[in-house]
């Protein structure tokens, strides 16, 4: 069913950062064409996963792979797409959306050769879908929080990479840019790409997760189908709006099946 | 008036500040990005020593300034990858070591006192020799290289160096070669706006730049120009009509400059957003 190598496999993943452990004996296999939401509370540790199955942030226990390789010796990192939680702005230097996105194919690129069509076409179908072509002129200083995500997304799908890995994707995005976003997921997940995503609540993007992991102090609390509403996010206090509440509710898997 | 342009001397201080007008901003420009717009700076006072160094060695004091000054820029760049908290604390000990090194090496020079090092301080364009202008050129060839050849990764590496890292550059390289542009850009600039004020060719054209525009390209090709225009421009007005010495009217036109484009930029911004209304 699955292809022979995994894309991630992380087998007793610790990590600490200032002394302080983050993650503790995480093993976690991630499949070509999953759809994987990592949840969990603020400081659980969930952006450090992530960023650990990357290479990003280096293990101190452990070890992960990433496409069969140790992230150090990995070289195919076109196949990788990674979309951080926020555009880091304030350098000074203003960049346009074009240029920032176009950016995303630099794994695809090689020195000294110039822009390809290939580049070029790549860089309008990802600003076409996530509707800032009619920005594409401006500066992303002048965007909202909303559409700077959405550059952030477009970046990652102008590298036309096979596994998506977003940290918080919707944290901070109107409700208007988190159902283009589910949109444009869907289309990937179509496609057959493989998406890990950090999410405090999904929203939108519920139907299509096909894996829920919940971290709960740097260890793997639950892992399987999504946790429903009813079970994580129904705590009282837990402010809740779901777009979506008045559609049918749709089973984990529901989306991509009735697709295929 | 424009005989003194026929002047040998005059020729080669119009090179000078036409390659620093173009490189120090074009350098400036992934500087100021990555918020490390004190790094000229930093490098500048290291250089001082490579200065004092020729002195005392009796090489020409360009060749030792890039030596020291690219030692410099590499051991800054290692401090602030590894270092968090104490980052700044451990510049500052460079810089002060840089300009007490280049004190101490001077004094102990034969002949050598501080008054020569005030010609690399505040710069001393007219007394470039036809050798610095040919270290001068080769320098401002390998900053431009520099930039043609990894300009791309350059900008993603300085927008985020994490996207960097997950995009398969080579982040700790690239850092590097940022340092070491900016040192070769200080040892360009030395001679013609010294090397207390090379900053400012850095980062006052990328300033005055974004005033007007939206991208980075944009506003690098942009400082560029303006970076010609303050430092050919400054260099000739004090040799026409003010009493300024050149590096500081360079610094002052350029100063001017920012603060025109900031007023003329606002009007610009302004018109552009009637513009996009109308449009809407």
């Amino acid at each position: 069913m699955h292809s022979v190598t995994a894309v991630f496999d992380m087998t007793g993943g610790q990590v600490s950062l200032d002394r302080r452990s983050v993650l503790r004996g995480v093993d976690l296999t991630i499949c070509a064409g999953e759809v994987v939401a990592v949840l969990g509370a603020n400081g659980s540790g969930k952006s450090t996963l992530i960023r650990a199955l990357l290479g990003l942030t280096p293990l101190s226990g452990g070890q992960t792979l990433l496409y069969g390789r140790p992230p150090a010796r990995f070289r195919e990192w076109w196949r990788v797409g990674y979309v951080p939680q926020r555009l880091q702005i304030g350098g000074g230097v203003p960049a346009t959306v074009r240029e920032v996105v176009a950016s995303g194919r630099i794994a695809r690129q090689r020195r000294l050769r110039p822009t390809t069509e290939a580049d070029r076409q790549a860089v309008e179908r990802a600003l076409e879908a996530v509707s800032l072509a009619d920005r594409a002129g401006d500066s992303v200083q002048n965007l909202s929080g909303g559409q700077q995500q959405r550059v952030l997304i477009a970046r990652a799908l102008a590298g036309e990479p096979d596994t998506y890995v977003m940290d918080e994707p919707t944290a901070g995005v109107d409700a208007d840019s988190q159902h283009l976003l589910a949109d444009t997921l869907s289309a990937l997940v179509r496609d057959g790409r493989t998406i890990v995503l950090v999410a405090h609540e999904l929203g939108p993007l519920e139907p299509i997760i096909t894996r829920g992991i919940l971290i709960r102090d740097g260890v793997i609390a639950h892992d399987g189908v999504p946790p429903r509403p009813e079970g994580e996010c129904a705590k009282p206090g837990h402010e809740h709006v779901h777009p979506h509440a008045e559609e049918p509710v749709t089973g984990p898997l529901a989306g991509w099946r009735a697709e295929a | 008036m424009i005989e003194i342009l026929q002047l040998p001397f005059m020729q080669r201080a119009v090179i000078a500040a036409l390659l620093v007008g173009l490189c120090a901003p074009l350098v400036g420009t992934f500087i100021v990005q990555r918020r490390l717009a004190l790094l000229g700076d930093g490098i500048g006072h290291v250089a001082l020593t490579g200065v004092a160094l020729g002195f005392l060695t009796g090489t020409a004091p360009v060749l030792t300034a890039v030596l020291v000054s690219v030692i410099g820029a590499v051991a800054i760049e290692l401090v602030r990858a590894r270092g968090r908290t104490s980052g700044d604390v451990a510049l500052a000990l460079l810089f002060y070591g840089g300009i007490a090194g280049g004190v101490m090496l001077i004094s102990i020079a034969p002949g050598g006192s501080n008054a020569k090092l005030t010609s690399y301080l505040f710069g001393a364009i007219a007394s470039v020799t036809a050798e610095d202008l040919w270290v001068i050129g080769a320098l401002a060839v390998a900053v431009i290289a520099m930039v043609v050849v990894f300009g791309r990764e350059l900008f993603v590496l300085c927008q985020d160096e994490e996207v960097a890292k997950a995009s398969g550059l080579p982040v700790r390289f690239l850092s590097l070669l940022i340092a070491v542009t900016a040192a070769l850009t200080v040892v360009i600039a030395m001679r013609v706006v010294g090397l207390l004020l090379v900053s400012a060719l850095m980062v006052i054209p990328v300033a005055t730049s974004q005033q007007f525009t939206r991208g980075f390209r944009a506003t690098m090709l942009l400082s560029m120009v303006f970076g010609v225009i303050a430092a050919v421009g400054g260099l000739l007005s004090s040799t026409f009509s003010v009493k300024v010495p050149p590096g500081a009217a360079i610094v002052l036109l350029a100063l001017a400059g920012f603060v025109l484009a900031l007023v003329v930029g606002r009007f610009v911004r302004r018109g552009r957003g009637r513009t996009r209304e109308s449009h809407s």
